[in-house]
């Protein structure tokens, strides 16, 4: 028999009046996946979350938890529990009773509870704040109530929306790989919201890319990262250079495009395309190398514009004609022997597989 | 030691002032409309009573006295119990109650109805609830009595539709008072209850449904708990006015139901009261009120902890 994943979802869709907020999304989550849903604020990663856990009506499309159909459950018969992003913590309980409010429903026994209270306050480092109410704590140990909370009854799948945003950002960081060990050790499916493409690059497993409503594209994050679906995809993560041009020639996996500067240059890509066909190529600036000289392979002459110094890395605008420019981000250690000055005539070298063709 | 306290001095005589001229409005309202008024009664209370109303300036604790001692009809048999004035004051306490627990009953749910429309329809029901209360009350208590009485539209309604055959007895009883009371005072539970709902954050809700609870175990544990302050508020503002109430049980209730609002008015009323009675009236009344006001203060300040 075939493993049954976690969760699936089949033309799921919600209208609020005549305004579709999620059209037609379907995608499958695999047991112990960390799953990630990506979009800009507005796009519906919110609204699919409450569908999951029951607190919004579908208004089409099934939802199937381990091969059970789910979607007309309300939300305490699904063993499904939500992280809220501004944690819905009970403020007249404390900790302790925050936590093991899900085994008393379940109507577990009090020396039960206690024990798997215990036992989660460990989990997330609480031990002295046990009867603390939820106003007596900062805000990234309320964090970690909600997550032992949403944890304790060891649902099925645990929903968190952007659960990070209120945090500062070296406490992000810190709970970013905390909550890939909580995933880890409890072996729970997660599906995590974020608008933040750092964190989802970083902690997931699968990430959904979403716009509007719609699912641009699903895939782990090296494939959102390298390989993007279209140019929503390639424009939302990540920083990207993103050229308009025609395809002149296809020559097996290599596609030849002409610019609208009228440059040629050698891409690849993920969909069918045929000569003639126009779209965007999207470079990466970390992707690009400035060379002083003419060298031989790919590459694109142009001027040296402002210069941008930010940390790890410097910036370079580079002019390619009057109104189009590229970025290009290169490492400061590999800097030191050459000199840029703004003005300068420079040869960016562009790799095979560094220029990415999009249909539009 | 000496240059802390002498700029802790240039800090206050810079201060004080602003502050205490911008109290002083606040204070002078207080103490004249509020402080002065009781005091006058605590003072009052203590006097001799003149027979054609007001008093005689002779210190004794002869309206105490009249409120809780029998001694006879001459003055001069061994003091009982005097259960007269404390039986009307446990009646009082009955129906105050009574109206308090019907007006929450009633006003909860309306509250929860009206904060959980959307926010254009909100305003048209919280003005519905106070429209009856641009009339005045006693030509609302007085409708009141029309509608309830034997022969009123209520006993008629019922009688026609056949779920009665004889008229109910709801005039003159004590629930005919506990109704106009309801009536009167039902705006004093919706509104402060409604207002502890615009607070709250029906976040909670979903996540205690999100962790198994069923809605009424929801609205037991989390809604009520959360929103307590508001119902507590709602039941003292409702409670209070109901205890010293006279409109109500003077015109629905009838002899039976004479509560304390009325025993006092009556002692001021024509040439036939006794000031100092009422005014000792007035003081065990208000200390009853603050017993009240004080326990709930300390049951709050404890919770915070
Ligand atoms: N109850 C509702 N009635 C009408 N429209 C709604 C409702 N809830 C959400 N929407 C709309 O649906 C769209 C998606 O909202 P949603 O909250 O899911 O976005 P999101 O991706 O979570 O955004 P964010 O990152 O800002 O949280 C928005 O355009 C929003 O205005
Ligand atoms: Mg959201």
């Amino acid at each position: 028999m075939a493993i049954k994943d976690a969760i699936s979802l089949e033309g799921v869709r919600k209208d609020f009046g005549d305004f579709t907020a999620i059209s037609n999304v379907t995608f499958d989550i695999a047991d112990n996946e960390f799953f990630t849903l990506l979009g800009p604020s507005g796009c519906g990663k919110t609204t699919l979350l409450r569908m999951i856990a029951g607190f919004e009506e579908t208004s089409a499309g099934k939802i199937k938890l381990y091969g059970d159909i789910i979607e007309n459950l309300p939300p305490n018969k699904r063993p499904i529990n939500t992280v809220f992003q501004n944690y819905a913590l009970f403020p007249h309980m404390t900790v302790k009773e925050n936590i093991g409010f899900s085994l008393k429903m379940l109507g577990w026994s009090k020396s039960d509870i206690n024990d798997r209270v215990a036992e989660m306050v460990a989990m997330v480092k609480l031990e002295e704040f046990t009867d603390r109410k939820p106003s007596q704590l900062s805000g990234g140990q309320q964090q970690r109530v909600a997550l032992a909370r949403a944890m304790a009854s060891k649902p099925k799948l645990l929903l968190l929306d952007e659960p990070l945003s209120a945090l500062d950002l070296k406490l992000r960081k810190e709970m970013r790989s905390e909550l890939k060990r909580l995933q880890r050790d409890t072996g729970i499916t997660f599906i995590f919201v974020t608008h933040d493409q750092e964190e989802a690059l970083s902690m997931s497993d699968r990430i959904a890319v979403m716009s509007s409503g719609k699912v641009q594209q699903i895939g782990n994050p090296s494939e959102i990262y390298d390989t993007p679906a279209n140019r929503f995809v390639a424009d939302f993560i990540g920083e990207a250079n993103l050229l308009n041009a025609t395809i002149q020639k296809i020559d097996g996996e290599k596609i030849i495009c002409r610019l609208q500067s009228g440059q040629i240059l050698t891409s690849k890509s993920s969909s069918k395309v045929n000569v003639g066909q126009s779209g965007t190529i999207s470079i990466r600036p970390e992707k690009l190398i400035i060379k002083k000289q003419n060298f031989k392979g790919q590459y694109l002459e142009g001027k040296l514009g402002q210069s941008t110094y930010i940390g790890t890395d410097t910036q370079f605008e580079i002019l390619l004609d009057k109104e189009l420019s590229l970025t290009v981000r290169m490492q400061n250690s590999s800097l030191t022997s050459e000199n840029y000055k703004n003005g300068d005539q420079v040869f960016l070298s562009i790799a095979d597989d560094a220029a990415w063709f999009l249909l539009d | 030691m000496a240059a802390g306290a002498g700029s802790g001095r240039t800090m206050s005589s810079t201060f004080l002032p602003v502050r205490f001229w911008l109290l002083m409005p606040s204070w002078l309202i207080i103490g004249f409309f509020l402080a002065l008024p009781v005091l006058l009664m605590l003072v009052y209370s203590f006097l001799t009573k003149e027979f054609r109303g007001g008093v005689i300036w002779e210190p004794t604790l002869a309206a105490y006295d009249q409120f809780l001692f029998d001694r006879g009809l001459f003055g001069d048999d061994p003091p009982q119990i005097e259960w007269k004035y404390i039986s009307i004051f446990l009646r009082s306490i009955f129906q105050a109650t009574g109206a308090t627990i019907l007006c929450l009953i009633i006003g909860f749910p309306t509250a929860f109805f009206i904060a959980t429309r959307n926010e254009n329809t909100k305003v048209i029901w919280l003005f519905l609830v106070t429209v009856p209360y641009w009339v005045n009350l006693l030509i609302r208590t007085v409708s009141m009595k029309f509608l309830i009485r034997d022969s009123g539209p209520l006993n008629e309604l019922l009688i026609t539709i056949g779920a009665i055959e004889t008229p109910l007895k709801l005039i003159n009883t004590n629930f005919a008072v506990q109704l106009g009371l309801f009536y009167s005072y039902l705006p004093f539970m919706v509104l402060p209850i409604y207002a502890a709902l615009e607070r709250y954050n029906f976040t909670f809700s979903e996540a205690a449904s999100d962790l198994y609870a069923p809605k009424w175990t929801i609205l037991r544990q989390i809604l009520i708990p959360i929103i307590k302050p508001g119902i507590i508020a709602g039941c003292i503002l409702v409670f209070v006015p109901s205890l010293g109430a006279f409109l109500a049980p003077d015109l629905l209730g009838g002899a039976k139901t004479f509560m304390i609002g009325s025993l006092i008015e009556d002692q001021f009323k024509g040439n036939a009261g006794n000031w100092p009675f009422g005014a000792a009236s007035s003081m065990i009344l208000l200390s009853l009120v603050m017993i009240v006001l004080i326990y709930y203060a300390r049951a709050q300040s404890k919770e915070q902890v």
